[in-house]
Order: C-alpha cells, then structure tokens, then sequence
C-alpha cells in the first residue's frame, strides 16, 4: 500500500488532490456526481463581505489548451455562504474545507475572515490577494511584497486557523512577494492564479470578453505554474499548494517534487467534472510507477537532485 | 448530468451551414430545452448544442457553422466516439403549455423546438409553427416539422420562400395562448415586444464548463441572478431583464 496523505499546515489530507477555488462551486452541486469525500479538501468559490454580481458577459473565451475567465469574483457574499451554503456542503462533506476570501480593502479581508473563522467546518483560510478581474483594490494586493505582508498580518491578527496566501502570477518576482507573506506570518502558499490574457474576435475585431481581459487557466499554464513553485520553495519554508494546469495523477506528482505539499486542480474540472476522482484513484499506480511509496518524501524532491 | 460516449451514425450537411449530426448512445431523461456539451479534439473547452430530437437510443444535434469549434464539429465523420455530458440544463416546461401554444424559432434556434414540438404533440397538444430565416437556402426540417403540425409558416427575410419578413412579424399576426421561442437575441426582444401572453425563451451564453460550476453564464434576472447553463438555458417572460 502506498501512502497518499499530506499535512497542509497541521491538517492531514488523505491525498493532495484539492478542486481549485472558482471552479467547484461551494461543493455540494458535485456531490451529485461522486462522493466528494474522496477529496484531500477544496477550496471553495471566493467569497466577500457583500454579495457579488461579478462582470458582464461574455465571460468566457476559449483559448488553445486552455480559457480565459472573466466572473468578477461573483458570489452571495459571507453571511449567506455561512447561513446557506456551508449548511448544505455538511450534508455532504464531511472534512475540513478551504475558505477561499476575496476583498478591496483590509478591513474587508479581515471582517470575512474573522466570520469564517468562526465555522467549524473551514479547516484553512485560503486568501486571494492575486484575482486580476477586479478593477480596484484585489489586483495591487498581490502585487508588491509591502501590501501582501499588510493582508497577510491583518487577517492573521483576527483567525486562529492556519491562513494561506493565494499569490498572483503577474508579477515581476513572485519569489520575493511569497518570502514577505512568510515573513509577515503566513502559514502557507498558493499558486499560481490566473494569467492575465485576451482573446479578439476576428468577425466583429472586440475583445472576446466583456471586460477585454480575463484570467487564462488551463493545461497550457503547467510549465509556468511548476517554475513558480519551484522558485516560491527555494523562497520560503512554509507548506506550498501548487496550482495550475494540473490535469493528471503525474502532473501532481512533478508540482509535488517542485515542491508542493498538495496541489490544485482548477479549469480542468470544468471540462471533466470527474477529473479529480480519476486523479485521486489513478495517484496510487503513478506512485508505483515512478517507485514513490509516501507521497509526503517526494515534496521539493527536485531541489534535491539538483544540490547533489 | 451524465458523462457518456455516443457514436456518431451520421453528420450531413442539410442546409447552408448547417449539418445534422446523429448519435447513438444513452437518451434516459433527456429533456426537450435541454442541451449537451460536446468534447472535441483540439479544443478545451467543450461546445454547448442544443438536442434538436430524441428517441430511445438516438440524438439528433443540428449544428450551425460559426466558428472553429462547430467548422470542427461539420467535419466529424460518421463512427467517431464523442465524449458528452448530456441532461444539461432545465428544459422547457411542457406543464405550462395550453390548448394552444406557439413556437416561434429563427435560424438555428428552431432546432431545440423540433424536439419540443414532437413532445407537445405525443401530449395531444398541436402547437402552431413559426419558423424564421434569412433566405430559402437556409431552411432545414420543414418537412419534418409539417409532418407535427398543418400549422407551420416559414418566413425568410429576403422573400425567397413562405412569408417575406421575420418569424416576429408573423407571431404578431398570429393567434396562441402560450409560446415557446428560441432565435437569436435580437430576434428574442422582438418577441418580447410582439407577444400577447406569457412564454418561454431559450437563451444562449458562452459556456465554460455548461453544469453550473464556474459562473461564466450567469445572468440577471428580476429573481436574482441564473446560470444559463444550470437554472437555464429556458427562462420564462415574467424574469427576464431585457
């Protein structure tokens, strides 16, 4: 038997594999189609102190091996997701779950987190300083080392439970950025979010997108996302969660050795709503393959090779 | 929602631009107003058809060539596997149907009526069909339809067969108690403005992921805001924002 189980910043998962924020509702709509209790965890759709229409359609543009998102953080804001969202994913879901917040301003990072720190079924805080579709506020979080430490230090000042950091790709050094997050208490890291990106329609010669740009995600952005990590390790000492274009039981395993302790599974949900179930059962024969026995020895395996 | 592998048993070209892919494969429980969504080599995202006819065992889809994804589609051949999630959205809701209903489609949205008319009429119901397009060339199912329904004018908007004019312009000649319409947005807020009762729309978004998940499609409604794919792609005329 092979060991498949993680400790993200002091809670054991049963495997690395976490549905990524955005891309998985608030759970329970999958429960229809399999037992999401198989999950390590997954990070829920990110949530802000007042409800959220999001940006207009279209939203949605398709791009080669992967998509452009433009939701606009759309969601019922904290007290119905405390009042009605987290009542029905109990029914369902019987682990700890990732709080996925969003905000504009301090204030508001703190007060969502403060309420759903109060849940007993939110095991971390995940906290988005990186969405790139909000025009004001979310974007300049994530993108100097000084803002991303003052985020972090203020939602840690008001949550007792373990606070990671969702870090934004679009920037010049995403290393040093996840070292200020450290430095200013953060339990943990996550990435990476969304690419900025476009898409132009060739027939009416306008942005695909509503709002032109958009977030792209996809199998195309695994390279990208595996650089960073690797980087982001070499940084700091906290647990990683490696997220981006992971599609396949060895994907996870490469996020893994570049130094992820778990790993997300984000736009390809979207087009394989079954995708993270076949990962998780496939997980054990790939570690077999590859002559992994504890899935835990493989993180920042990489690093070591290298120093050898 | 289901995941399954179908067979296509046949895709022809059978008006301009338009082909009809049939496929076989797992039918339980689908609905007429619901729709699939097709996974295609070469593309991520998969593409949202609506099911223009269903019997046991057998889905008709009619595709209408607009950009790569359905130029891909038009040239499936015949005993390709395609990978669908099926059971898709709410459907239209046939309870609401009186004596005497109306469907009124344009261009490709007369397709997912197809399925809806011959449901209506295994209820003992037989609706009244308009059917727009722009030109004679573009004309599909007018046979099939007329073996449904005596009550089927076809409008071009170039004059070039039936009625000269747009599906709307015969609505608003048109004597119903209830309606089903699929077209078009601007040919949806025609209607809007020409019907005389309540009715049913059929609306089209781009998708991401067609099962409600990821939010791309949702739109505002006087009752809150709906997924086209999930709490759609059928609204009624009482919540629409137009």
């Amino acid at each position: 038997m092979v060991n498949t189980k993680v400790n993200l910043c002091g809670i054991t998962l049963d495997n690395p594999v976490i549905p990524a924020s955005g891309t998985f509702g608030y759970g329970y709509e999958f429960a229809e189609f399999y037992d999401i209790n198989i999950l390590g965890t997954f990070s829920f759709k990110g949530t802000t102190k007042e409800a959220r229409y999001g940006n207009p359609l279209p939203r949605i543009a398709e791009c080669t091996a992967g998509m452009i998102n433009s939701v606009g953080l759309q969601n019922p804001g904290v007290e119905a997701v405390i009042k009605e969202e987290l009542p029905k994913l109990k029914a369902c879901f019987h682990k700890p779950v990732m709080a996925n917040v969003s905000g504009f301003s301090l204030e508001e990072y703190t007060e969502v987190c403060a309420a759903l720190d109060k849940e007993p079924q939110i095991g971390w805080h995940e906290v988005n300083i990186s969405c790139p579709n909000v025009s004001k506020g979310g974007m300049s979080f994530g993108t100097t080392e000084e803002a991303a430490a003052a985020v972090t230090r203020a939602v840690k000042a008001v949550t007792k439970k373990p606070v990671i950091i969702k870090l934004s790709p679009n920037v010049t050094d995403i290393a040093s950025i996840a070292a200020a997050c450290e430095e200013a208490g953060a339990d943990g890291i996550s990435l990476i979010n969304t690419l900025l990106g476009m898409r132009i329609d060739l027939k009416t010669r306008k942005p695909v997108i509503a709002n032109k740009m958009g977030g792209f995600s996809g199998r195309a952005i695994f390279p990208l996302a595996l650089r960073m990590v690797y980087q982001v390790r070499q940084a700091v000492k906290i647990p990683i969660v490696g997220i981006g274009g992971v599609a396949r039981a060895r994907d996870v395993i490469e996020m893994m050795l570049a130094g992820a302790t778990a790993v997300q599974v984000g736009a390809e949900n979207l087009v394989n709503p079954f995708v993270c179930k076949e990962i998780i059962e496939t997980l054990p024969t790939e570690m077999r393959k590859w002559g992994i026995e504890d899935l835990s020895e493989i993180i920042g395996g990489a690093h070591e090779c290298q120093k050898m | 929602m289901k995941q399954a592998i179908y067979k296509v048993t046949s895709n022809k070209r059978i008006a301009e631009n338009i082909y009809e892919m049939i496929l076989e494969g797992n039918t339980t429980g689908i609905l007429p107003g619901q729709f699939v969504n097709i996974k295609l080599d070469g593309f991520f995202l998969r593409r949202p058809i609506s099911i223009a006819d269903c019997e046991e065992g057998c889905l008709t889809l009619l595709v209408k060539v607009l950009g790569e994804g359905t130029q891909a589609m038009s040239e499936i051949t015949e005993d390709s596997y395609l990978d669908l999630l099926t059971g898709l959205g709410n459907g239209f809701d046939l309870s609401k149907s009186t004596r005497k209903p109306l469907l009124v489609g344009g261009g490709i949205g007369c397709a997912p009526l197809f399925y809806l008319c011959k449901q209506l009429c295994s209820r003992g119901i037989e609706p009244a069909v308009i059917l727009g397009f722009n030109h004679a060339g573009e004309i599909y199912y007018e046979e099939e339809f007329r073996r449904l329904t005596p009550q089927l004018t076809i409008v071009t908007a170039d004059g070039s067969r039936g009625i000269r004019g747009f599906a709307t312009d015969a609505m608003a000649a048109a004597s119903y108690e209830y309606f089903y319409t699929c077209g078009p947005e601007p040919m949806l807020r025609a209607v809007a403005n020409v019907a005389v009762t309540e009715g049913q729309y059929s609306l089209e978004e781009r998708m991401g992921c067609g099962f409600g998940a990821c939010m791309g499609c949702s739109c505002k409604t006087k009752y809150g805001s709906k997924r086209i794919c999930k709490e759609g792609p059928v609204l009624e005329s009482g919540e629409i924002i137009w």
